[in-house]
């Protein structure tokens, strides 16, 4: 499996690291709230498409956003995190 | 049909005719008292427990594929009781007495072997954790032994101690850990379930879970509408989808892991080795295979297969640790979905709908537990409370942070 990272291109697995899905990077507001729950615990876990952070940790220090199947593991778009497809923003598809 | 020494002989002299088929393959009935969603090692054994220690038998396991087709069959059987936090280590000592009985409980040779495992540490801090470690275990009632450089050369001379990566200082030694056959554990529940009344449903996937009034009376299945009473979610890897159907988000993300085994040798490695620091672990099959794996893939899938930079990562590491091995060739690699949670540790515990219950979150460490988790859940289930050594394995406990964080690398499915 490669990853194109927007700013290197296509690189290896091996330089990126993982973070879940990616309304991961959607903290919330504030203290303590059921929504901290929400983020750091709870998963819609989809067996299908679903939208990827990934950190570019031995290339550019990029946040990525990669749409991904997890059943096939076929990677079919990636962007970076700052430029996210609204619809994924905060869904939580 | 019981099994014995006798029985083997003679068969084995009349040409093993008399064989019969180990379990019935019932059509569903329209109704059952209980439901057990999913047909792996927990979900027979739950079902097992349910008829030998609470006499209830109007029970279905509902399978979508054959039964033992997920992780009881494809994982590299190590069972062990070397857990430090409370919560997980009366669990796991309960778990590992099951075991030491279970064969004689089902009648069925489930081929548990107490080789002894040696987990391996590298510098003083490591030492001081894996003392401290097994002292927790000997406090639990169970075995641990530290062993110094010299003790861990005694039992396996093959080791390369004197590698530049990760100079090998000791280790610590569970005698009472091991091995055991998986299918046959899958197979033995299933057979003792069967036995005592419990219908087996195979090719039977469930696609709904019907809810009237925030209580469960029933589910959808391929195989048609089954209603029950009371229903239980056991399905690994395939938890949150399952979930899913009764309006449910789990702390659980499903994750690859893989493993690997290589062409039948002649005995060479005689325990169950683990080598955390290069995340590497070995233990030769009775076949003679030898069989290991390391860690995740670390990125959530539902694929069954994984990738290839982690196979060339787990065989770096096998070679680092013990080069003799550098010639066995790889026979098959396979991966299975494993159910993550946020802090390691399992789930046993009633939902909100009422009468539905739920087991999972076994990350890549359930199939030690198959027996105290199906023991667990069927008290559960059928008492409606939680079982003494399962009592913190509680679905709200994130939300609450009472975590049960064994290795301590917080809140992130893929770090544990
Ligand atoms: C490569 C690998 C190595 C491992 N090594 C070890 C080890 O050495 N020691 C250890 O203790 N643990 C290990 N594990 C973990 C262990 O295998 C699992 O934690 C354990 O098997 C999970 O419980 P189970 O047996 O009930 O799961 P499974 O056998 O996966 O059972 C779940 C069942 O539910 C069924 N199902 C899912 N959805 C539905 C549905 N909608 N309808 C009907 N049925 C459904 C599935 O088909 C499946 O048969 C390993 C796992 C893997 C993948
Ligand atoms: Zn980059």
């Amino acid at each position: 499996m490669r990853l194109n990272c927007p700013l290197c291109g296509d690189r290896d697995l091996r330089e990126f690291t993982y973070y879940g899905a990616s309304v991961y990077a959607d903290r919330p507001e504030g203290g303590w709230s059921e929504a901290w729950d929400d983020l750091l615990h709870l998963r819609d876990n989809p067996a299908g498409e679903t939208n990827d952070l990934w950190y570019h940790e031995l290339g550019c220090s990029a946040w990525i956003e990669v749409s991904r199947n997890t059943v096939t593991h076929a990677i079919s778009d990636t962007r970076l995190l700052a430029e996210r497809k609204p619809a994924a923003k905060g869904a939580k598809a | 049909m019981r099994y014995s020494g006798l029985s083997v002989l003679k068969e084995g002299l009349f040409g093993n005719k008399g064989w019969k088929p180990v379990w019935r393959e019932p059509e569903p009935k329209a109704e059952y008292d209980i439901i057990i969603i999913g047909g792996g090692g927990h979900g027979l054994a739950t079902a097992y427990y349910l008829a030998k220690n609470h006499g209830l038998t109007n029970i279905a396991v509902l399978e979508k594929g054959y039964l033992g087709s997920g992780n009881v069959g494809r994982n590299t059987t190590i069972v062990r009781a070397n857990y430090f936090l409370p919560g997980n280590s009366e669990f796991y000592s309960h778990s590992l007495k099951l075991w030491e009985g279970l064969e004689r409980d089902l009648n069925y040779n489930v081929m548990h072997s107490q080789r002894g495992i040696i987990n391996l540490f590298h510098s003083d801090g490591q030492r001081d954790a894996f003392a401290r470690r097994g002292n927790a275990m000997v406090n639990q009632g169970d075995d641990a032994e530290l062993l110094d450089r010299e003790g861990v050369r005694r039992l396996v001379p093959y080791l390369d101690f004197e590698q530049t990566r990760f100079p090998i200082y000791g280790g610590l030694y569970h005698r009472r850990g091991g091995t055991a056959r998986h299918d046959a554990v899958a197979w033995g529940f299933a057979r003792g379930a069967d036995q005592r009344g419990v219908d087996l449903i195979q090719n039977c996937e469930v696609t709904g879970i019907d809810i009237v009034d925030g209580r469960v009376t029933g589910v959808q299945t391929t195989r048609g509408a089954i209603r029950a009473k009371k229903v239980g979610i056991i399905a690994a890897g395939r938890s949150g989808q399952v979930a899913a159907m009764a309006g449910m988000r789990l702390p659980i993300e499903s994750h690859i892991l893989q493993a690997y085994v290589t062409e039948g040798l002649k005995p060479v490695i005689d325990h169950v080795v683990t080598y955390g620091m290069g995340h590497f672990y070995i233990s030769q099959s009775d076949k003679g295979g030898l069989v290991f794996g390391g860690d995740l893939d670390f990125y959530a899938s539902y694929a069954a297969r994984g990738n290839l930079p982690m196979l060339e990562h787990v065989m770096e590491a096998g070679m680092t640790l013990m080069p003799m091995i550098g010639k066995a060739k790889i026979l098959r690699t396979w991966g299975g979905i494993v159910d993550m949670t946020p802090d390691g540790s399992p789930i046993i515990d009633k939902t909100d709908v009422g009468g539905l219950y739920i087991d999972c979150g076994w990350n890549y460490g359930g199939f030690k537990a198959t027996p105290a988790s199906g023991w667990c859940m069927a008290h559960l289930i059928a008492t409606g409370e939680p079982h003494e050594v399962a009592r913190r394995f509680r679905l709200d406990r994130f939300r609450t942070g009472h975590l049960l964080d064994e290795e301590g690398t917080g809140s992130q499915h893929n770090l544990h």
